[in-house]
This record gives structure tokens, C-alpha cells and sequence, in this order.
């Protein structure tokens, strides 16, 4: 069971590269665990420690404003790659509610939403201009508003997105797929029988 | 007359248990569950806090893979990591706990999990596969839908052997004429994820059609099936056809006698029906394509061996501007003669029978390059044993490769067999993403020909000079 969906209105994180994949959000090394928890730390490691464990000044992640953020600003084809669910694990660990993109990997995109991570797709000219925006004023705000399904961007203009309503549903209930589909198994077992399975 | 259909169709509507209904997606039957180390343990773990079983231990199997060891001491692999030993632990102590079958360390059918599907006959055509990995799609050269996880859906598809899914789109990926000599399967799909870009797939499943396709042998279609995924692709499927059925026949777990018989006749009623539509079309020329490698930080960076690196354009490309700093290339240079630390064959991409053929037809008579050092890791047990009694492993240890027990390895790190920081790695595997072999690892991704060429040459080489 995730959370019920609260309103959500913060600051931003920009790391504004396209083809961010999960290798990235969390390297493999740090896959041999066998919880979902405290995998924040981790989060962007490799950008975001240098090679003797140190934060590296220039990462988003690690500057003073972004403390506190809970949407991160990505590019195209946000969470390509590996199938891993500790990517959506770490960024809600670390505290981010929502990513914003011009596309999502379908993966990726899947996982997020069952832990609580709403991805929101952008066209690539309206992103374009929230990322230079957040370059102009790294403080200023998003709001997101699942229910009605719009994101009010730094220059205050809201604009629509797209969710399925299933996922919507899930995000906003807090609600648990596993519940969902386990109430299915009655008609499973007559689909099996009569499918010879 | 029925609507025609595509492959992706039949598989797809003859596994819908529910359709959607309201904003509920459909509940789609999996044939076939695979299980490995690294995105199971959180999945088995919420079954336990719901009381929930799994419910068909034998639609399940499990494999260890990803973290272990490739070196043996005294014929055991011992796990050095404690982390990767605890996660090897529970992955044993739940697949008991729940009945499920294990192919576990010291066992010889242990291999990789898109490896060894195929060779124990459990992937058939006509079948739903998933598994907590985003491979899966190599599974699909059999004619199966296959499609990688999260781990969420692991537990689902563990506590009810069904997932909550939307209908993808299909994209027809048509390859017409004939490959050239030292032109493979992976210089295909190389070329096709360059054409239709990294995220040129998504949402969709791909059916690879077209005489080149038809040509190519089950090794060749599992390796093109195998990086759909690097297109972005839901899954990749190739129609079953005698090849299939001729690699298929006589497995462990394929059917047989009378049983055989009915089943390649459901099989060859799997084939797109003349007039079905695809959502999107893509068409190549075999021809074209030369031998295929990547120069910077995903898959769709790929050129011709013999090609140039790309220069941007007025406008500089942050993506490969970005690629040319992380990898230490030139904009505008050919790769032919950078000096190579590593090579890298196996993956299950590139870890089959035919793949290690391919590199040991190489190395023949020749020796690794002294600034090289080639690492070939089967792609699981039966893969090692089969190479070691063709007299393939005495090739490559007299060319002075270092030869494997099976498992992921290099692809992906996770077990110690790493790339340093700043070398440079040509791999036979999928994924050349930063870091991805090692932290700070360079890797430019090529078949297996191209890798075995390069590590001879010492630096890239193109194949077709030594063939
Ligand atoms: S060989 Fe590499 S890509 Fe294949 S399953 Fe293992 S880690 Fe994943």
C-alpha cells in the first residue's frame, strides 16, 4: 500500500540530460540488496560522488536549493535501460513524488507509478522551456495537480498531461495493484481449467 | 472471414484471462515465469507480509546469474561479496520455501536466465514469458511474447501467474536481402536500434520479418530479439518456422511424440495472416550493413567499424557531447586502431554456442594483442560443456583468453569482473552506458567476430580483414 496522493507543490531538480537510464538513477553495483529501503543515497551515484566518495559541486542533486526538492526535470526517454525497480525506489527514497520528461521508458514508467512516482510527459518544446526556466531560478516552483491532471510550470502556465486511469487511480488511492489482481484469481483458475493450463 | 492478425495478436489474445474493463487494464496469462537473484528477494518479501503462495511453482523457474562468480576454486564458486552471498541465500531459501525449481550455484543447467529458457526447452513459440529483467525479450526469437518486469509485478505474476497490462502498439521491423560475409545478427540489431533511435520502440512490440530474419539461425534471432529492449521496445518477436522447430526438438522440456506433432501445428498457425497491419513500419536492406559498433554511451551511438565518429552539427548535441567526454573520443574519428584494454564475449546477448563459434573461428592460430587482456564467459553450463568438447575453450586458452564459468559477468559488473575506470572495453553484450562494465568503464559494443578481432589487433579491428 503507497501513500494517498497529497497536493504537490515544490521546487525542482533539473538534470536535464535525454536517454537518462537506470544504470544511472542507480548503478548495478548497488542491486545486491534484498529490501527497498535506503537506496536514496544512492541515487545518480555515479554523478553525483566523485571517485573518493565526495559530492560533486557541479551535480544538481547536491546543491543547497535542491534539499527538500520532490520533482525531478529530466529530457527524452527518461528511465531507458534495465528493468530494475530500485531506480523508482531510490528516487522516492531520496524524496521525489514526480518526474517530468518528454518521454518515458515503458519500464520505468510502469514501476514508478506503483511506488508512489508520477511521471508526467511533457512535449519536448513546453520541457524545453520549464528546464531553461529552472536553469534561470533553481528555486521556483511546480505544482501538480494529478486529479485534473495538469502541472503548473516556473511561468505559472498550467498545461495538461496524460496518465492512464488505472495508474491514476492507484497514485491518487494509494492503492495497491497486488490487491487488484489477486481479487482476479477465482476467474484465473476457470481461465486455466478451461484453457488447459 | 476473420480480421487478420499479427504474431503479437494471437499470442496476445489467446493469454487475455479479462479484458479491460472500465479504466482496469486486462488480465494477461504468463506460460512461463523467470526468476533471478537480483529482482526477486523485495517481490518474495511482499508475498510473505501478505500470506500469499505462489501459485504455479511449476510456471516458475529460477536461475542464479547476475552476481556470481566466474572463476572456480577447486571446482566450487565461492561468493566473495557478502551482500551477493545473502541475496544467493534468500533466493535459494524462497524458491524452497515456495517449491520452485532452482538452477542454483554448482548446477549444470545453471546459466543465464535468457540463456538457458531456450536450452531447457521451457521457451516455446505461442508462449507468455516474463521476468524481472528487461532481456526477456530474447525470448521472443522463439515466436514467445516476452517481456522484462519491475519486481512489483514479479510478486504479481507470482501470487496469481498473471499481470494488469494495456495492449502495446506493433512496429514491423522488416529486414529484406541478405547479410555479407562478417555481417552477424548483432550488426543487425545494432543497425536497427542506430535507424530508429533508443527510444524508437516504445510502447510497442516489434515482429522482425523479412528474408534476412528468416536467414538468420536461432543463436542470430535471439540476439536481434535480445536488444529490442535497446530500442525501447516492449518485447521483440520472430514468427517460428522450421529453424525453430529443428533447434526446439529433442530439449529437456519440449514436448514429444504425438505431442510434438500437435504442437508445431499450433505453431505454424502463430504467423501474421497476409493483410495484417502493423501500428508502424520500418524496412532495411541487409545488404547495407556493415559490421556494427558502438563509439559512445548507448546503444543507438553505433557506426560501421570502418565509419566515423559523428560530428555535431551547428547546433552541438548535448547527448553527444556529453558521449565524446565520458568515452575520451573524437568527434570524426574512425575507431579502426584505438587501442583496446579489454575484450568482453558472453552475455546473453552474445554468450551462445554459435557466438563463441564465431569468436574461437578468430582466434584460431592467432593470440591476444599483450596490451589486451579477453575475458569469454559462456553463456551458461551447457554452453561451457558443449565448448569445451568442440575443443573451443582449448582455442581460446591458447590464445591466451581467460575462459569462464557462466554467468553475466562483465555485462553488467555486479560480480567482480569488472572494467576499470577509463579502459577501454569492446563487449559483446547490450549495454554500453556509462559505467555499466565498471565504474568509468568505456565500452564500444560489436559482435562477436569484431571483438575477437580487436582482441588479436590489440585495438579495433574490422573482422573482414581476417576472415
Ligand atoms: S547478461 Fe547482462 S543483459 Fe543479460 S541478463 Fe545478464 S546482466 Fe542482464
Amino acid at each position: 500500500m503507497n501513500q494517498p496522493w497529497r497536493p504537490l507543490s515544490s521546487h525542482a531538480v533539473l538534470v536535464a540530460h535525454d536517454d537518462i537510464d537506470t544504470d544511472q538513477i542507480i548503478p548495478a553495483r548497488f542491486l545486491t540488496t534484498t529490501t527497498r529501503s535506503g537506496l536514496g543515497t544512492h541515487l545518480f551515484a555515479d554523478w553525483r560522488y566523485d571517485a573518493s566518495g565526495a559530492p560533486r559541486r557541479e551535480f544538481t542533486l547536491n546543491w543547497p536549493t535542491s534539499t527538500g526538492a520532490r520533482i525531478l526535470v529530466g529530457g527524452r526517454n527518461f528511465g531507458c535501460g534495465s528493468s530494475r525497480e530500485h531506480a523508482p525506489w531510490a528516487l522516492a527514497d531520496w524524496g521525489f513524488r514526480a518526474v517530468i520528461a518528454s518521454s518515458f521508458a515503458d519500464i520505468f514508467r510502469s514501476n514508478a507509478h506503483k511506488n508512489g512516482v508520477l511521471t508526467i510527459a511533457l512535449d519536448e518544446t513546453v520541457l524545453h522551456a520549464t528546464q531553461s526556466a529552472l536553469r534561470t531560478d533553481p528555486s521556483a516552483t511546480i505544482t501538480v495537480d494529478l486529479p485534473g491532471q495538469h502541472v503548473f510550470l516556473p511561468d505559472g502556465a498550467g498545461v495538461a498531461f496524460a496518465i492512464d486511469g488505472f495508474s491514476k487511480r492507484c497514485l491518487i488511492d494509494g492503492l495497491d495493484e497486488l490487491g487488484v489482481i489477486v481479487a482476479e484469481i477465482p476467474a484465473i483458475h476457470e481461465w486455466e481449467v478451461a484453457c488447459g493450463r | 472471414m476473420s480480421t487478420p492478425r499479427t504474431l503479437f495478436d494471437k499470442v496476445w489474445d489467446a493469454h487475455v484471462v479479462r479484458p479491460g474493463v472500465g479504466d482496469v487494464p486486462s488480465v494477461v496469462y504468463v506460460d512461463l515465469h523467470l526468476v533471478h537473484e537480483v529482482t526477486s528477494p523485495q517481490a518474495f518479501t511482499v508475498l510473505r507480509e501478505r500470506g500469499l503462495k505462489v501459485r504455479r511453482p511449476d510456471r516458475t523457474i529460477a536461475t542464479m546469474d547476475h552476481s556470481t562468480p566466474t572463476l572456480s576454486t577447486g571446482g566450487r564458486l565461492t561468493v566473495l561479496d557478502p551482500a551477493a552471498s545473502r541475496q544467493l541465500d534468500a533466493l535459494s531459501a524462497n524458491c524452497a520455501e515456495h517449491g520452485i525449481p532452482l538452477y542454483g550455484l554448482g548446477d549444470d543447467r545453471r546459466g543465464i536466465v535468457h540463456v538457458i529458457g531456450p536450452e531447457l526447452g521451457r521457451t516455446q513459440p505461442g508462449m507468455t514469458i516474463v521476468c524481472g529483467d528487461s532481456h526477456t525479450s530474447t525470448h521472443g526469437a522463439f515466436g514467445a511474447l516476452a517481456f522484462g518486469i519491475g519486481t512489483s509485478e514479479v510478486g504479481h505474476v507470482l501470487a496469481t501467474q498473471c499481470l494488469l497490462q494495456s495492449r502495446p502498439k506493433t512496429m514491423e521491423v522488416r529486414v529484406n536481402g541478405a547479410l555479407r560475409p562478417g555481417v552477424s545478427a548483432k550488426d543487425l540489431i545494432l543497425a536497427i536500434i542506430a535507424q530508429i533511435g533508443v527510444g524508437g520502440g516504445t510502447g510497442h512490440v516489434i515482429e522482425y520479418r523479412g528474408d534476412a530474419i528468416r536467414a538468420l539461425d536461432m543463436e542470430g534471432r535471439m540476439t536481434v530479439c535480445n536488444m529490442s529492449i535497446e530500442a525501447g521496445a516492449r518485447a521483440g518477436m520472430i514468427a517460428p518456422d522450421m529453424t525453430t522447430y529443428a533447434w526446439l526438438a529433442g530439449r529437456d522440456e519440449a514436448p514429444s511424440g504425438e505431442g510434438w506433432r500437435d504442437a508445431m501445428a499450433r505453431w505454424h498457425e502463430l504467423a501474421t495472416d497476409d493483410g495484417a497491419t502493423f501500428d508502424r513500419s520500418v524496412v532495411l536492406d541487409a545488404s547495407e550493413i556493415s559490421p556494427m559498433i558502438t563509439w559512445g554511451t548507448n546503444p543507438g551511438m553505433a557506426i560501421p567499424v570502418d565509419g566515423h565518429i559523428p560530428v555535431s552539427s551547428e547546433i552541438p548535441d548535448a547527448a553527444n557531447e556529453r558521449a565524446y567526454a565520458y568515452m575520451g573520443l573524437t568527434p570524426g574519428q574512425c575507431l579502426i586502431g584505438q587501442p583496446v584494454d579489454v575484450v568482453f564475449v558472453g552475455s546473453c546477448t552474445n554468450g551462445r554456442l554459435d557466438d563463441l563459434r564465431a569468436a574461437a573461428g578468430v582466434m584460431k592460430g592467432r593470440h591476444v594483442a599483450a596490451n589486451t587482456r579477453m575475458l569469454v564467459v559462456p553463456g551458461s553450463q551447457r554452453v561451457k560443456r558443449d565448448a569445451e568438447r568442440e575443443g573451443l575453450a582449448d582455442i581460446f586458452r591458447a590464445a591466451g583468453a581467460e575462459w569462464r564459468e557462466s554467468g553475466c559477468s562483465m555485462c553488467i559488473a555486479m560480480n567482480g569482473d569488472t572494467v576499470a575506470s577509463g579502459q577501454y572495453a569492446v563487449s559483446t553484450s547490450n549495454r554500453n552506458f556509462e559505467g555499466r562494465q565498471g565504474k568509468g568503464a568505456r565500452t564500444l559494443l560489436a559482435s562477436p567476430l569484431t571483438a575477437a578481432a580487436s582482441a588479436v589487433a590489440g585495438m579495433v579491428a574490422d573482422p573482414r580483414s581476417l576472415l
